[in-house]
């Protein structure tokens, strides 16, 4: 019988282009439905850096191109620059237990 | 008045048509540059807030929450607010407090227009919105604000409204920024009732999951503003140079969800803003516009071989 799997998604929102630099920002979306994926789900990030993801098994499989800001446009700020997508495949009937993002709830003002 | 963690007094008065009224000071408008809101804590007498929440609470009975509001009859977009809600004596309350009003002048100045308001009502269970700014993508430096007015108390687990502080001046197109669910340093706002945000229009924001049995009632209103928006506060305190370093530190503070490089340009664009604001052409944040706009040594791109000869320069 085969291996059923999903796909969790982790995204890093991190401090320069490097994945060695601090996470700024985290959402996650679990195709496997065992944790909330919400806006404010946590404040605490996962990990300290994008190679902590690694590290602890995540595998990376998209990052955001370094591009030059386009001519006259060089002090707009926009979206975060340094996106890391990561990925675990887990099956969906065991504990999924690497990643708490529910423990920490989002702090109040 | 409750003075809550990050919320702020009012200190000076100025005149709103007839009346004094406590105006922001210099202190507090930078904060508002640099955070992209502010928060008055309990500011709402009872009696006001209970009106308030049956006018909404009869919205919510008639099936007309959100946009579709019926507190809206009698407004129009670019009506001056004095004659708004004429059939909501609770919201007109509100608006007429001295306090509010003084805010209001201090940001958008005297005469602000409605443009629109809604009644939000988050249901137990219900989950969290995605992430977005209001509106549409907005490339101006003059700014609307939006008051967000919590008529009933909001404790932790109610939700509330999550905040990116620093957020505003990043230009996004609303739920263009769904993707992100928590960025470090992201505020949820829950306090007593009667509290006020004020809001600039572009901060990034949603309504979180509503955890108790109870629905959640917020009241939402956006205005534009009528004149230029130059010193409408109690300005009067920049001559005093404990103002104007405290006002520096405010603008150079960090959020901590800022890309590194990044953080630099937003120190750029508060300090545009703040020259706007304050009227002061030459202010400046740590040299950032300044390097830039030192007009005694010739740009890196005049020195470029060829750059003369392309742009009519050459002999």
């Amino acid at each position: 019988m085969p291996t059923v799997t999903r796909q969790q998604v982790l995204v890093l929102y991190l401090s320069t282009s490097s994945l060695a630099s601090e996470v700024v920002g985290w959402s996650f979306f679990d195709g496997a439905g065992t944790q909330l994926d919400e806006a404010g789900a946590s404040s605490v990030p996962p990990y300290p850096t994008g190679l902590d993801a690694l590290r602890d098994g995540w595998r990376l499989f998209q990052a955001s191109q370094l591009l030059p800001p386009p001519a006259g446009e060089e002090y707009v700020t926009s979206f975060q620059k340094f996106e890391f997508f990561f990925e675990k495949l887990v099956n969906p009937e065991q504990t999924v237990g690497e990643l708490n993002l529910s423990a920490a709830r989002a702090g109040g003002a | 008045m409750t003075v809550a963690p990050g919320s702020v007094g009012l200190s000076g008065a100025g005149a709103a048509g007839d009346e004094q009224v406590p105006l922001l000071d210099s202190t507090q408008v930078a904060l508002f540059v640099a955070k992209g809101f502010l928060r008055f804590d309990g500011v709402v007498p009872d009696p006001v807030n209970e009106a308030c929440l049956q006018e909404m609470k009869q919205d919510e009975a008639d099936g007309r929450t959100g946009t579709r509001s019926m507190l809206k009859a009698g407004n129009s977009v670019g009506l001056p607010l004095p004659q708004c809600f004429p059939h909501a004596p609770g919201i007109r309350s509100m608006l007429q407090l001295p306090l509010v009003r003084g805010v209001i002048q201090s940001l958008v100045g005297p005469g602000p227009l409605y443009d629109h308001h809604a009644v939000h009502v988050r249901y137990p269970g219900q989950p969290s919105q995605q992430l977005h700014a209001d509106a549409i993508i907005d490339t101006r430096l003059r700014f609307d604000i939006q008051l967000m007015y919590f008529p009933h108390d909001v404790p932790a687990d109610m939700g509330g409204t999550l905040l990116v502080p620093g957020s505003h001046l990043r230009r996004v197109n609303e739920h263009d920024v769904s993707r992100y669910q928590n960025l470090a340093g992201q505020i949820t706002y829950f306090g007593p009732a009667g509290s006020v945000l004020v809001l600039h229009h572009g901060i990034w924001h949603c309504g979180r999951r509503n955890e108790r049995d109870v629905p959640r009632y917020m009241f939402k209103l956006r205005l534009n503003p009528a004149t230029e928006q130059i010193r409408c506060w109690d300005a009067g305190d920049l001559v005093d140079p404990d103002v104007r370093r405290r006002v520096l530190e405010v603008l150079r503070n960090r959020e901590p969800w800022y890309e590194a490089a990044t953080g630099r340009l937003e120190f750029v664009n508060r300090a545009v803003l703040w020259r706007y604001l304050s009227g002061q052409p030459d202010f400046d944040i740590d040299h950032w516009l300044g390097r830039l706009e030192n007009a005694a040594r010739p740009s890196l791109l005049e020195e470029l071989p060829g750059y003369a000869a392309t742009n009519g320069r050459g002999s």
